[in-house]
């Protein structure tokens, strides 16, 4: 069973200096949880695209409760790998993020693409899309709400480091840059998710598990 | 930012450094000179290669952007 959710958010600056921010966010300081950070593939190909391999590694934050449905034990780390593709002539950056272990537990894909925005000048467009998925056994009520919980915990993080990277980039007060416009989105991803999973409602109160 | 290789951090920030620099002017702006970068950033991967393999770390063999090719384009 996957959950689906897609969203999208105005960044106000340009998408060259998105596009060098996204190389510069770590560590910011809402990346505690990212403990190191590696390219390990690059390539300029013959159309003058750059395509890149990050390897992430983040701490593993679990509650007890879903460390005891793995009895043998979990590796503390989560290793995560981030492919992009950044298209100068096109001006566009494709970013495709996945988790290498822990998968049965969750596996989270992101898919992000970064472009000049159609309505705004000096304004990137971000259109996000990810897959949540588990393999434990009915994917049960806990995990699920822990996973998104989670998930979109991240998100925001990882939108609070962008706007980090570029501040330092452009000398410009953080919160100026982003305006997170969600453009009919959050109705998009109701519908999405709700013909996908069972009935599950949206926790209230999301929990924080940092 | 640490690599997952501790004894390959320095080598890590000299890459990095070089490669902001050339990608803000150089790729981004179309020039196609060339990439003053390939030197450190062979030195910062024979490290970090190996610091994967030391740790077993499972990335060999995992196709590029990999798990989207069975997602449609939004």
């Amino acid at each position: 069973m996957v959950k689906y959710f897609c969203n999208s958010a105005d960044i106000r600056s340009t998408w060259d200096h998105v596009v060098s921010a996204f190389w510069q966010r770590y560590p910011n300081p809402f990346s505690t949880h990212v403990l190191t950070e590696d390219v390990v593939y690059r390539e300029v190909t013959a159309d003058h695209r750059l395509l890149s391999r990050r390897l992430l590694m983040k701490t593993n934050r679990l509650p007890r409760w879903a460390e005891r449905l793995f009895p043998s034990g979990m590796s503390r780390f989560v290793y995560i790998i981030e492919d992009s593709i950044v298209d100068p002539v096109n001006r566009s950056l494709t970013t495709y993020t996945w988790n290498l272990n822990h998968t049965t537990l969750m596996s989270v894909e992101e898919r992000c693409v970064f472009q000049d925005s159609a309505e705004q000048p000096a304004t990137t467009q971000l259109r996000r899309e990810a897959w949540i998925s588990s393999s434990v056994y009915g994917f049960s009520r806990p995990i699920q709400e822990f996973g998104l919980a989670r998930f979109k915990s991240n998100q925001v993080k990882a939108m609070k480091g962008l706007e980090y990277a570029l501040s330092n980039i452009q000398g410009e007060v953080p919160q100026r840059l982003l305006r997170d416009t969600v453009k009919d989105a959050s109705e998009k991803a109701k519908e999405a998710a709700k013909s996908l999973a069972s009935a599950a409602t949206v926790p209230q109160k999301p929990q924080q598990y940092v | 930012m640490n690599s997952v290789g501790e004894a390959c951090t320095e080598l890590k920030r000299e890459y990095d450094q070089c490669f902001n620099r050339w990608f803000a002017e150089k790729f981004l702006k179309g020039d196609r000179s060339g990439d003053p970068c390939t030197d450190s950033f062979r030195k910062y991967q024979r490290c970090v290669q190996k610091a994967i393999r030391d740790k077993d770390i499972p990335i060999d063999g995992v196709d590029f952007m990999g798990p989207s090719k069975d997602k449609p384009e939004s």
